[in-house]
């Protein structure tokens, strides 16, 4: 059968001086197809970020046709009334302000963890301890949500209301009470969620920094934090303003552990300490289940929004990966 | 001869007033002290409070006494350590308490008895259920994901580090890394819009079909482009010099990259696969949106709601009865000790390849 | 602004693999003293331990007494900072920091030390770089990256940002080694320049700049594999070039050897 074929392809007409012993014409053909599969394989990625933007699109216009208030201005969420009224304000703004919070937390602390990692610990203690933050990161996000709420909430309450007793003056701490799911329980939560990724991220970038560049900094008379200070820091910069993107990405996605700590209120405001905070993700998780198909759209409607938004944010972050590796391969 | 009295006019003092080693270990034990007596005088507050008490007197102090004893530039350098070190702490201090959370309310209710039996007929306010349902729509829609999956991410990883040329591939490159940030709501909603909402009605008699399937779908498009990823890693580790070997018995391309280089590769890529399938099994978002759950067992991912570990969770979770919150935590447990058995097996497996080494 | 340096029985380890054995020598104050031998044999690990960067490697340790101006730098309460300032180093390849400026790469020493003057550093700057023989090639470009220098001007941007905190001794560790053969002139010509300021040590495999540049040599070597490097010979270039007291010494300058 494949002898057959051999001999009516060019390529096994080509083989001359006794190659037409070899199957050549076959192989070819198998080379193709798998390079095609292949392709294809690859090629499917492009295919499914394309195909999420164009579902997401022709489902979430019909209820955006169909809704009665302005879909960017509205703060509430009554998708399946009828005329349907929502609007992505109060929650995208829950969205940005929960993340904004758990980052300004994790940042410096995973920074930390990761200079810890690289340029403190002793490497074999670094190795383990670099496992358990590895472990963080393996912990599902409902998990969280469930210690959020079964334990953590207990603490955050009791530091709540400490803060609002003394430091009530400042907006931020105005909320009194009750302190259950709020913005500061579901943003913490957050924090230590978006920690280990942070962490590993910066930790690859950190341990790149040359050590010529620390020898150097160390051979003019530097203490170790001023040896970071002037090489590593300078250095990994680009690096870390990645991780940090990336680790923001996480954060305005993250859906479960917010549904779990967070109050669930449509509301734009300040306060960290009260009942209140709700977000994109959570939002479609917590009204998924009553929806009905005009809710149902509205919610694709919201996810668009929050697609759009991660898919900024993680190309920025990655097209600064991008630049740095060419800089990085040019300098080496 | 004025050269030797130049030197020793300039002579160097490279002596530095030091702190005694023992000192910071007083201070700490110091600022213990001087915190829990506060903490316990006022009334005020627990362990925590102390604790954060006694590591802010711990970094303020020795900062004030380096800066004393030993000057700025140390002082400074002192504190950075401190911080440091505290920010690790600080990042332990959750996983603890998790760890012990999770041990003391998971294991009330965690036995055979509930690993045996499913939520059907149970109300919330029985004292009654399990998560058997849940393991099985777990284990299936994880399955079907991997097996959708692997053979698609592997696939496309060979294209990237074998075939990728210009500009398709650095493409399809940047995108898989900004595939791996898609939030795993937009990867449910988009199999509800695409498969539930609009393919399922053609092979349900025009009604949409909730599955375990549908599930797997959204988990395999979070798994995609971690197992590409990790594949692409492995791959490029394979050395050329084997490729080139190979290529020089005439054995073409793709029976080089089938024969040769995928089994080099394998234990990488299997490392990778099972800290997707570790991932894709904490997921709980695209589970709510496509399968919609189910109390009672449903073996068949094609047809009918399913639940899962994580989603089983969130249920109870949200359910008011004093019953719940035990099946919460148990299912938890439960789904934890999956999740990391698969990681740290995978973790050790990828200490042992030597390919990565 | 030069000084003696003694070294007395350094032994020097990397974990339990001792690289250095009981070195015994006098470094003497505005010269330049070579260091040669073969690839391992620890003479690079010696120079480290001159200004204290051995230690900067994970389980490296010293033994022994390094002498200057009386001092004995590995004494407890020596500060580390101080001695890397009084003992400048260069190293293998240039290594400026790659983030910053001409001008900031100069004076990052400086500022580490907290002179926060702008007339000062920019004195400082421009006196380091002319010593570094360099002043002239980038005195219009200071505000540029470092980085952007070629290999030779990178390595007298090294020495300039070293002696602009204004060392007694400054330690080069093969400095020449990533250069062309024109920069390798440049830098010869200026170490013959620093040396009436500094103590120079300088560790080359290239035996003829070691008989070029230097007033002493000393020849560092190994009996195998995995054995610690010894001084074998340690005397004036001259006389180590010519009429060596040792046969291995002979040996390895001859090229019978190494």
């Amino acid at each position: 059968m494949s002898q057959q074929s051999l001999t009516t392809t060019p390529a096994g007409a080509q083989g001359a001086g006794g190659g037409g012993a070899l199957p050549r014409g076959s192989r070819l053909g198998a080379e193709k197809l798998f390079r095609g599969l292949a392709t294809a394989a690859g090629s499917t990625v492009l295919v499914i970020i394309v195909a999420i933007a164009a579902f997401l699109i022709v489902q979430a216009v019909p209820a955006l046709r169909a809704d009665s208030e302005n879909f960017f201005t509205f703060q509430s969420w009554f998708a399946n009334d009828d005329p349907p009224k929502f609007g992505i304000a109060a929650i995208a703004f829950g969205t940005v302000l929960t993340s904004a919070l758990a980052l300004i937390m994790a940042v410096p602390v995973a920074l930390g963890i990761a200079l810890c990692l690289t340029h403190y610990a002793h490497r074999r203690v670094a190795s383990t301890l670099g496992f358990f933050i590895d472990l963080l990161a393996a912990v599902p996000s409902v998990v969280f949500g469930l210690w959020g709420r079964d334990y953590f909430r207990g603490p955050v309450g009791d530091f709540s209301k400490f803060l609002h007793d003394h430091f009530g003056w400042i907006p931020l701490f105005g909320g009194g009470g009750p302190y259950g799911n709020s913005i500061l329980l579901g943003s913490i939560v957050l924090a230590i969620m978006v920690l280990p990724i942070v962490t590993s991220l910066s930790r690859e970038v950190f341990a790149q920094t040359p050590a010529q560049n620390e020898e150097a900094a160390l051979a003019l008379g530097a203490t170790k934090w001023e040896m970071i200070r002037t090489a590593v820091l300078p250095y990994g910069k680009p690096g870390i303003i990645a991780s940090v993107m990336l680790g923001l990405g996480r954060a305005l996605g993250e859906t479960i552990a917010l549904a779990l700590t967070l109050g669930a209120v449509y509301n734009v405001s300040f306060d960290l300490l009260g009942t209140g905070g709700n977000t994109i993700a959570a939002n479609i998780a917590l009204k998924f289940a009553e929806a009905n198909p005009t809710g149902r759209s509205a919610l694709i409607a919201s996810g668009l929004v929050l697609f759009a938004i991660t898919l900024v944010v993680n190309m920025t972050a990655r097209a600064i990966v991008y630049r740095r590796r060419e800089f990085v391969g040019g300098a080496a | 001869m004025t050269v030797g009295s130049h030197s020793a006019r300039t002579r160097v003092n490279l002596k530095a007033q030091r702190l005694p080693k023992w000192a910071p270990a007083a201070l700490g034990a110091g600022a213990i002290g001087v915190a829990a007596l506060a903490v316990h005088a006022t009334g005020f507050g627990g362990p925590v409070l102390t604790g954060v008490t006694a590591a802010l007197l711990f970094v303020v102090g020795l900062a004030v006494l380096s800066a004393v004893v030993e000057g700025g530039r140390t002082s400074r350098d002192r504190i950075a350590t401190s911080l440091v070190y505290a920010a690790f702490v600080l990042a332990l201090a959750p996983l603890l308490s998790m760890a012990f959370t999770l041990l003391s309310k998971g294991t009330e209710r965690l036995n055979g008895y509930f690993l045996g039996v499913s939520m059907k007929g149970v109300s919330a306010f029985d004292d009654a259920g399990g998560a058997y349902h849940a393991i099985i729509g777990t284990l299936e829609q994880a399955g079907i994901a991997t097996l959708i999956t692997v053979p698609l991410g592997v696939l496309g990883a060979i294209y990237i580090v074998e075939y990728g040329r210009g500009r398709l591939a650095t493409l399809i490159r940047f995108f898989v890394d900004v595939m791996t940030g898609i939030p795993s709501i937009v990867a449910g909603l988009f199999i509800l819009a695409f498969w539930v909402l609009i393919v399922s009605p053609y092979l349900n008699n025009g009604r949409p079909e909730y599955s375990g399937f549908a599930a797997a779908l959204a988990l395999s498009v979070l798994m995609l482009p971690t197992v590409v990823r990790s594949t692409e890693e492995m791959l490029r580790l394979v050395p050329g010099a084997l490729r080139e070997g190979a290529y020089a018995l005439g054995i073409p391309q793709w029976k080089t990259i089938v024969r040769i280089v995928l089994p080099t590769a394998a234990p990488g890529i299997v490392t990778g696969v099972m800290l997707a399938v570790a991932r894709a099994c904490g997921e709980t978002a695209p589970v709510i949106l496509v399968a919609l759950g189910n109390p009672a067992i449903n073996f068949n991912p094609l047809s009918g709601g399913q639940s899962s570990l994580s989603l089983y969770v969130y249920e109870q979770a949200g359910t008011a009865s004093k019953y719940a919150p035990g099946r919460a935590w148990a299912g938890a447990l439960t789904l934890v000790v999956l999740v990391l058995t698969l990681t740290v097996a995978a973790k050790l497996l990828a200490r042992r390849n030597k390919l990565a080494r | 602004m030069a000084k003696r340096i003694e070294a007395v029985n350094v032994s020097a380890y990397y974990g339990s693999f001792r690289a250095i054995d009981n070195i015994t020598m006098t470094i003497e104050p505005k010269s330049v003293t070579a260091l040669i031998g073969p690839s391992g044999c620890g003479k690079s690990t010696f120079l480290r331990s001159i200004n204290r960067m051995h230690e900067v490697l994970p389980g490296a340790k010293v033994d022994g007494q390094l002498m200057i101006d009386g001092q004995n730098i590995y004494d407890r309460d020596i500060d580390v900072t101080a001695v890397r300032r009084t003992i400048g180093m260069v190293f293998q390849r240039p290594n400026p920091f790659p983030t910053m400026s001409i001008y900031d790469n100069v004076v990052a020493g400086l500022k580490l030390n907290g002179v926060r003057r702008k007339a000062a550093l920019d004195d400082a700057c421009e006196k380091a770089l002319r010593g570094a023989n360099l002043w002239n090639e980038v005195k219009d470009r200071l505000n540029r990256p470092g980085a952007g220098l070629s290999g030779g001007q990178q390595q007298r941007l090294c020495i300039a940002r070293a002696i602009a905190v204004e060392p007694q001794v400054v330690l080069m560790d093969e400095p020449c080694s990533a250069l062309d053969p024109i920069s390798t002139l440049a830098i010869e010509d200026l170490i013959a320049e620093l040396k009436n300021q500094y103590t120079i040590v300088i560790v080359t495999h290239n035996m003829q700049q070691a008989a070029r540049v230097s007033d002493r040599t000393g020849f560092f070597s190994i009996d195998s594999t995995g054995e610690p490097g010894r001084l074998i010979e340690y005397d004036d270039t001259a006389k180590i070039f010519t009429n060596p007291s040792v046969k291995r010494t002979e040996d390895y300058i001859t090229g019978r050897f190494g």
